[in-house]
């Protein structure tokens, strides 16, 4: 059967699984729209293209599916550069496919030329070029290939306009051909069968899960070994809702906002067990001091992230689930009560320090954070923004089921929130779907609130309202002599806004009004937009200075509610 | 410690700034790159000289197999190797230096390819260091143009007992 590029597009995508992309329309991808009409496939028309990165991002982590969004040639496609290097950090596989200018139109500056596969090339697993038709059914069956496979990453696929017009036969591939990429997935035997037995002795060994855990969709083995062996969980931000954080051996985070207990224990470990994580520097501080006592167990599907930045005592490259089934099997049933009840003082101690065991009216945004995870029983799916939000809510709210934290880990873009939880709700429309955002960053892609109202997207948005870029203001607090140079932010009216776009909005400025507003939110039958006016000084604690030891925290002064300078507290 | 890799590449568009970019962005300090065909079609192969120490080997040979388009990476700097480099040096030259010049060439093996009045061109081929000692010796003469290919490499045959030659 003969078919014009566009079509091949389409054809191949529904091959693929794909029923929604996430993109816009202009001049160098209007006759691949032209064609989308005759396919089962619908487009979520977004009002950035950032933001059609972001919801097929979004769409990715919460499907485990490859994200689609599609862009045209200049402007359209460099708009999508963000979207990509964020689901490049957090290893989301996402398919981006651009226009391009005719391919006799390349090199000559034509109108919205860019070289996109120039540009994106250090931040996509792979992309494409394609210049000639009869390559481009191939070209998008490897694409999705390598997306999805290994460890997932996104893929740019450029379409010249006149390739998506030239017709050729239609075959899509059965099989790829790739002489040079071949994920291993097995963990090594005797690798495995070592790491075991370092397991078997280990007196106080500690758990690390990344965000592999969860791409794997390793969670339930997880769970097993963890209670086989007795052995407690600690997590990256990625890693959050890998493990339920109500259950007893969890410890949540790591970090540079890490819970106190979890960076605790990690130093004192004489084992650590590192799952799918890649040692960014916001999870282990400085490097030289990150678990000094700790043997390392680094398991990941990612060659090339062993030994990259700790040293290893046994790597074993492979799917995390893959391995992790299989030390279930190996690993003998043990106890370690000494070492949980050392780790039980600290947390108790920890208890202490936390702004909710003190007595206030103040309407702290961690009080907003705990109340949306009781109103949802912790099960709703979180979709989390950068800054300071970021980290209350990695803090306050209790993840229950797996999967339900998606937020930009590893380049942390602001205005990731809007976009990705639209994506989220669409892969995921039985979930009740929570954005929790700052003042700053919910106005990177505002403009998303159109197509929330256009799909009709069930989106509950809560803003801790802070009126600052919130968590460099504190960064200015602490390191730079309180001077907040370009940090105070004045928002619009958001509950005027959010009606403006036909969308619920709410304000809270006391206390006692958040369980009820985020209440009539969750009964609401569609999209709503909470403004909490929160403490507007308010500190994320505890921190360890970039390029502290994870041990060094500067802690919540414990007896003054606000001001105080923090305490260092040595683990 | 300088080491050299034998990578074996698709020869797809776009590859070799794969694997240029590739260095810049990881911070790998690249001495020298050459690349062209190998007995393979559709296969080239890249020759790469990197001044690393062992854990950044690492690093640099696992990233580039992240590549797709890379299929095998030889690290031969330890191995039995046959290493060359071609160098094309013109000279400054005149009636009482040209002799002395020449002379020098033909020490080294190189080959006088083209002379004019003002200058002597000479083609050398040879390992680095040798390539560096004509260089040094030809300098004070006046060294108009140079152009240096950079390392190429190849395993010996099997048996390992080649002699060196030449
Ligand atoms: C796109 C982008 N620009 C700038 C930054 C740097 N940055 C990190 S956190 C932050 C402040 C975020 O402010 P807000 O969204 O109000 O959240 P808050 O910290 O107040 O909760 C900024 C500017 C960033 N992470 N992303
Ligand atoms: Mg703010």
């Amino acid at each position: 059967m003969k078919l014009d590029g566009a079509s091949i597009v389409w054809a191949s995508l529904v091959k693929e699984g794909v029923t929604v992309t996430f993109g816009i329309s202009g001049g160098k991808v209007i006759h691949l729209f032209h064609r989308l009409t005759e396919y089962p496939i619908h487009n979520v028309l977004t009002r950035h293209e950032q933001g059609a990165a972001h919801a097929a991002d979004g769409y990715a982590r919460a499907t485990g599916k490859v994200g689609v969004c599609i862009a045209t040639s200049g402007p359209g496609a460099t708009n999508l550069v963000t979207g990509l290097a964020t689901a490049y950090m957090d290893s989301s596989p996402v398919v981006a496919i651009t226009g391009q200018v005719a391919t006799p139109d390349i090199g000559r500056d034509s109108f919205q030329e860019t070289d996109i596969t120039g540009i994106t090339l250090p931040i996509t697993k792979h992309n494409y070029l394609v210049t000639d038709v009869r390559d481009l059914a191939e070209a998008i069956k490897e694409a999705f290939h390598i997306a999805r496979t290994g460890r997932p990453g996104p893929v740019l696929i450029d379409i010249p306009a006149d390739v998506q017009v030239a017709q050729t036969e239609y075959v899509y591939p059965e099989e790829v051909h790739f002489p040079g990429y071949r994920p291993t997935l097995r963990g090594h035997d005797r690798q495995v069968r070592m790491a075991t037995q370092l397991i078997d002795q280990a007196e106080r060994p500690i758990l690390i899960a990344g965000h592999g855990v969860t791409i794997a969709r390793g969670e339930a083995e997880l769970m097993e070994l963890a209670v086989k062996a007795d052995i407690p969980v600690v997590t990256t931000l990625l890693g959050k809702s890998c493990f339920p954080e109500d259950h007893p051996l969890s410890l949540g985070m790591i970090g540079m906002h890490g819970q106190p207990y979890a960076n605790q224990a990690v130093q004192d470990a004489d084992l650590i067990v590192v799952i799918g994580m890649r040692f960014s520097d916001r999870d282990t501080g400085s490097i030289s001091t990150f678990a000094p006592r700790a043997k390392v167990i680094h398991i990941d599907i990612d060659p090339a992230e062993i030994g990259k930045n700790v040293r290893v005592d046994v790597p074993v490259v492979g799917d995390a689930r893959n391995v992790l089934e299989t030390m279930v099997r190996l690993a003998q049933p043990t106890n370690h009560p000494e070492w949980l009840a050392r780790i039980a003082h600290w947390r108790a101690d920890a208890a202490g320090h936390d702004i909710l065991s003190r007595e206030s009216d103040a309407l702290f945004p961690q009080y907003v954070v705990r109340a949306i995870s009781e109103q949802t029983e912790g099960n709703a799916l979180i979709v989390s923004d950068v800054g300071q939000n970021q980290m209350w809510e990695a803090q306050y709210y209790v993840h229950r089921r797996n999967n339900t934290l998606l937020t930009s880990g590893g380049l942390g873009t602001m205005g990731f929130a809007l976009p990705a939880a639209m994506g989220a709700k669409i892969g995921r429309p039985d979930d009740p779907v929570w954005v929790i955002a700052g003042d700053g960053g919910i106005q990177m892609n505002i403009q998303e609130l159109a197509t929330i109202t256009q799909e009709k997207l069930n989106i509950k948005i809560a803003i801790l309202n802070n009126g600052y870029l919130g968590m460099v203001r504190q960064w200015q607090q602490f390191f730079f002599e309180g001077r907040y140079s370009g940090t105070p932010l004045s928002g619009p009216d958001f509950v005027k806004l959010a009606e403006a776009y036909g969308i619920l909005g709410l304000r809270v400025t006391e206390k006692a009004e958040a369980a009820p507003a985020i209440r009539q939110a969750l009964e609401h039958p569609g999209p709503a937009l909470i403004d909490f006016r929160v403490v507007q000084e308010e500190n994320v604690y505890p921190m360890v200075r970039p390029g502290d030891s994870i041990s060094q925290m500067m802690r919540r002064p414990k007896p003054a509610l606000q001001d105080g300078a923090p305490e260092e507290v040595q683990a | 410690m300088r080491h050299t890799l034998v990578t074996l590449v698709e020869d797809k568009p776009g590859v070799l700034t794969r694997v240029a970019g590739l260095f810049r962005r990881r911070n790998f300090n690249i001495e020298s790159l050459t690349v062209g065909h190998s007995e393979t079609p559709e296969i080239s192969r890249m020759t790469i000289v990197v001044n690393c120490d062992d854990a950044v080997l690492e690093q640099v040979i696992k990233q580039l197999y992240k590549l797709v388009n890379v299929t095998k990476i030889t690290d031969v700097t330890d191995e039995q190797t046959v290493i060359r480099e071609l160098a094309l040096i013109k000279v400054q030259a005149n009636a009482s230096t040209r002799a002395e010049i020449i002379q020098f060439a033909e020490v080294f093996e190189a080959k006088i390819v083209d002379l004019t009045r003002e200058s002597v061109t000479i083609e050398i081929t040879g390992t680095e260091d040798k390539v560096d000692a004509l260089c040094r010796l030809l300098r004070p003469f006046g060294i108009k143009e140079m152009v240096r290919t950079g390392r190429v490499a190849m395993l010996r045959g099997v048996s390992g007992n080649g002699a060196e030659k030449g």
